[in-house]
């Protein structure tokens, strides 16, 4: 167990180094910070002066052990465009996705797996043929779309929830404000979280429903039946556990690419996190940012994978007996 | 006579398909005796397990049981509620599967399953199933019970394994319990240590057991009385020595000649000319009619029906009627 979780520790290093490398690298050719950094006016020598302040005339070997040496210490430069700490404006930016990315993963998981299960078990229902077709609606609109259409039935028409930004939010402690203690800030996440959620739920539940079903066919599963259990029993001890063990590692990627897509939703809604904010450094070549956005959704991915292959020796005692018999 | 544990009259299945409903099961009737071991046996596709499902109330939807009766100690089984017949699944019939490697949930250990299933049925608390549960693994032979109970399924052999199906299906102590060719995916060399714990231990306890098999040696070997299906449809039962050495019906005649014995000194085995008929194609009068060698006059007009016979047995062939064969003298 303990080897598994440190071999999966350095694989996850040897990961992290390479996406540090290729963001790096990449972001040395997206232009030039420096012309976006100064007036029309600046003289050549500023420009030069403004680039050796920087470190960009150094090598970039040696930009880059200095990126990585910072980055390990949490430390990614300063912002190119807003003259701040990285760390810093990631930080402050940060609650407000990772809030928007918990609801919306929470509501994808929940309402995924809850319709599949019933989908699965009402397989030739109404609602069930109903909630399919529907689920289609949401694999095969973009999610832009869906939140323009969003927008305009709640916020514009109804003039029910706002399109707009956080609410108001509460500090908590010196780092999280919270967007979920203040009765604007729970309505403004309700758009954006459907949106970015709808996409995953309805992966989700369709993952969950063909999955389901293939268990239901299974000989354990009419043994089950045959020994008498209850139907709650067969259809959620036994054939839900079984299920659940491909759908977790599809949920857990899903997590991570809620929190990646969370830059499509934000743009859209306004919403002031850090997918908004990496769009609008895009637009500004300012590298520092951009190279420690991509490090931190690595590194949110590596971790939920980690989570994820913990989660199936939890769940599947067949892996844990197969390590134990190389062991011997 | 006593009263038959089970008791199946006139039963028929029928699963509609786009091409018309097929019968899986047309007008079976049998019983079975307490204590006693019933031999099914069959060509696949005759309807044995098809029966075994009936009866336990698991016919895959949109098969369904047209009509016929199902009576467990003269208690009509085959119209009660969905939840009536849950509790008598696993408490009153028990049943065991083909294949001991997927009839276990690989995901939870074999006590959790043995408890969960000996707590529905027996009020209990969880100490004292699990002292049941050991008890009765021990009994069904698997070594160190105690200690091994709480592996996981993957951790047995595949005999090992049909000995927990078996400690499972019978865990709630059922009056019956319907085999369905439970040594077929099994080695060679445990089919029989398996036969023999499942017919030791049920004798034990006084539980009936309906074997479903295409084997004839387990057959020979385990069974009170053997019941012949033939496209859906009893051809004869009756006691297993008689029907053996002296079957009635041709087909039963035709499936024991073809089982290989060591000591006869033929080149090549028997064989029925022919094949069974796809359910959708069951000729008009004895389904057997085309590949029967004995087939005259109302063979492919009537169908025969089970007649008594001497011994306490039963043979649907119009050989065997009396006036059927008066009518037609040249035979």
């Amino acid at each position: 167990m303990i080897a598994f979780i440190l071999r999966r520790l350095l694989q996850s290093i040897i990961v992290m180094v390479a996406v540090a490398a290729v963001s790096f690298t990449l972001f040395r050719f997206v232009g030039d910070p420096i012309s976006s950094m100064v007036g029309q006016e600046a003289s050549i020598a500023d420009r030069e002066a403004l680039r050796d302040s920087l470190g960009l005339n150094d090598s970039i070997i040696s930009q880059f052990l200095r990126f990585m040496g910072d980055a390990l210490q949490g430390e990614f430069g300063i912002s190119y465009r807003l003259q701040m700490p990285v760390t810093e404006l990631i930080l402050q930016r940060l609650p407000a996705t990772v809030e928007l990315a918990l609801v919306s993963g929470t509501l994808a998981f929940v309402l995924g797996l809850s319709l599949g299960v019933y989908t699965a078990l009402k397989r030739r229902g109404i609602l069930s043929n109903l909630i399919m077709t529907g689920s289609l609606i949401g694999v095969s609109l973009p999610t832009f779309l869906i939140g323009v259409l969003l927008i305009w039935v709640f916020a514009v028409e109804l003039r029910w929830l706002p399109s707009n930004g956080r609410g108001e939010v509460v500090a908590l402690g010196d780092w999280w404000s919270t967007g979920f203690l203040t009765h604007s800030g729970r309505l403004a996440l309700i758009l954006p979280a459907i949106t970015l959620g709808l996409y995953q739920m309805t992966l989700i539940m369709r993952l969950v429903r063909a999955e389901m079903l293939e268990v239901l066919r299974t000989d354990y599963i009419k043994f089950a039946r045959a020994r008498g259990l209850s139907s709650r029993a067969v259809n959620f001890g036994h054939a839900l556990k079984n299920t659940l063990v491909p759908v977790i590692t599809i949920t857990g990627l899903q997590l991570g690419s809620i929190i990646a897509f969370a830059i499509i939703t934000e743009t859209v809604f306004n919403w002031p996190g850090v997918g908004a904010l990496f769009i609008n450094s895009v637009r500004f070549v300012d590298v520092p940012v951009m190279a420690a956005y991509l490090m931190m959704i690595a590194l949110i991915f590596v971790v939920i994978n980690l989570i994820v292959d913990l989660l199936y020796y939890a769940v599947d005692p067949r892996l844990r007996v197969d390590r134990a018999a190389k062991a011997h | 006579m006593a009263e038959p544990l089970l008791s199946v009259r006139d039963l028929v299945v029928e699963f509609p398909t786009r091409r018309g409903i097929l019968r899986a099961l047309d007008r079976v009737s049998f019983d079975i005796m307490p204590g006693e071991v019933l031999g099914m046996v069959g060509e696949s596709g005759a309807g044995k397990s098809i029966t075994g499902a009936a009866i336990i109330g698991l016919i895959e939807p949109p098969g369904r049981i047209a009509s016929g009766e199902i009576r467990l100690k003269g208690q009509r089984i085959d119209n009660i509620t969905p939840e009536a017949m849950r509790k008598i699944r696993g408490k009153r019939i028990g049943m065991v599967f083909q294949d001991p490697l997927t009839s276990l949930n690989p995901l939870y250990t074999v006590a959790q399953q043995l408890i969960e299933t000996i707590r529905t049925h027996i009020d209990c608390s969880e100490a004292e199933a699990r002292k049941r549960a050991v008890a009765l693994l021990d009994r069904v032979g698997i070594p160190a019970a105690a200690r091994r109970i709480d592996d996981y399924p993957h951790h047995f052999s595949g005999g090992m394994r049909q000995r927990v199906v078996i400690a499972l299906a019978l865990c709630a102590e059922p009056e019956l319990v319907i085999a369905d060719e439970p040594t077929t995916a099994l080695d060679v060399s445990v089919q029989s240590q398996i036969i023999e714990v499942l017919k030791d231990i049920c004798a034990e306890r006084g539980a009936a057991v309906m074997l479903i098999t295409h084997d004839m040696g387990v057959i020979a070997e385990t069974a009170d009385r053997v019941a012949v299906l033939y496209a859906g449809r009893m051809a004869e039962v009756g006691p297993v020595r008689e029907v053996i050495t002296e079957a009635m019906h041709p087909y039963t005649a035709g499936l024991m000649s073809s089982i290989p014995t060591l000591t006869q000194e033929s080149d090549r085995l028997v064989q029925i000319p022919g094949a069974m008929p796809r359910l959708n194609a069951i000729p008009t009068g004895c389904a057997f009619n085309p590949r029967c060698a004995k087939a005259f006059g109302p063979c492919t007009v009537e169908r025969p029906e089970l007649i008594a016979q001497e011994g306490g047995r039963q043979v649907a062939c119009w050989l065997y009627d009396e006036a059927k064969r008066r009518e037609v003298p040249h035979v």
